[in-house]
């Protein structure tokens, strides 16, 4: 029951937090609107009894691509000014295929039958311990654990490449006189 | 299995209600007298120059680039740490390996200056 009323709680604070990100037209606050949506659903994660994925939400998305998210607004220039028009042409279409995808949503969740809210979490509470044994376990995943860190290899290599321009740097850069200070 | 996370909503609580209190109490009990020098921005006493927010360099984003990479290893990491007692040896040699496997990116953002603050 109170799982019940803190998931109405969040899923309502989501709604409209998510209204906030995609309606506000300062960049920062629509940005904290959308961190607010990630928050809340890393407490549905926890309502659902994923606590890793809770965890790695919170990580991933409001710890590392937020700030992204933020600084690649704070190197924007304009930041706070409204321009442009606030809806797109084609938000006729985009409200219907929205409100079709909620009607079927709502259809699908009421003849499924764990819609009476008896259902059992099908989540093994020890899970991420076994998450944790199946990553290095060689009849496990030991094979895309390891392929995953040779991924986030190539994936820092290629950032560094075309962040810097696709050259090496060597040694500090000229400073502008106006850093120098600072 | 709810209920463990009872002492982070306290804290959440807690913590958002003395930053709201704190806020509150000052515009309570301080006396307001505000006049145009006090409402202008503190800028170290100076005459603030320019708009409040300027373009920033474009190296912070480059750090948190490298930041996110590192944040997705320690989250896979993460599952491993819960269980790595009882993993043995074997268990702790493969996640070396991971980890040198990005280590060489390390060195190579290292190498390559990525991590100088120019």
């Amino acid at each position: 029951m109170v799982a019940y009323w803190i998931f109405a709680l969040v899923s309502l604070l989501m709604v409209l937090a998510a209204l906030v990100a995609v309606t506000n037209r300062n960049l920062v606050r629509a940005t904290m609107g959308l961190v607010l949506v990630l928050f809340g659903n890393a407490v549905l994660f926890v309502l659902l009894e994923a606590y890793f994925l809770a965890v790695a939400q919170v990580i991933i998305y409001i710890g590392a691509i937020a700030i992204l998210i933020v600084f690649a607004i704070m190197l924007t220039r304009h930041v706070g000014d409204a321009w442009g028009p606030a809806f797109h042409r084609a938000w006729a279409w985009a409200v219907v295929v929205a409100g079709g995808l909620a009607v079927g949503l709502l259809f699908w969740i009421a003849h499924w039958p764990a819609a009476d809210g008896k259902a059992k979490s099908p989540v093994d509470p020890q899970y991420t311990k076994l998450l944790g044994k199946a990553l290095v376990a060689p009849d496990g995943y030991v094979i895309p654990f390891e392929v995953a860190s040779a991924l986030l290899l190539a994936a820092l290599i290629g950032a560094i490449y075309v962040a810097w321009g696709g050259r090496r740097v060597k040694g500090p850069y000229p400073q502008r006189s106006e850093e120098k200070e600072a | 299995m709810l209920w463990q996370y009872v002492p982070i909503a306290i804290m959440l609580v807690l913590s958002m209600g003395l930053a709201a209190l704190i806020v509150a109490l000052g515009h309570l009990v301080g006396p307001s007298r505000p006049t145009h020098r006090k409402m202008i921005p503190y800028e170290s006493g100076m005459v603030p120059i320019g708009p409040g927010m300027r373009r920033q360099p474009i190296r912070f984003y480059r750090i948190a680039m490298l930041f996110l990479l590192f944040d997705i290893e320690v989250v896979f990491l993460l599952p491993w740490a819960v269980v790595s007692r009882k993993l043995g040896l074997f268990g702790f040699i493969e996640a070396l390996i991971f980890i040198a496997i990005l280590l060489v990116g390390y060195l190579y953002a290292w190498k390559g200056g990525a991590l100088e603050w120019e």
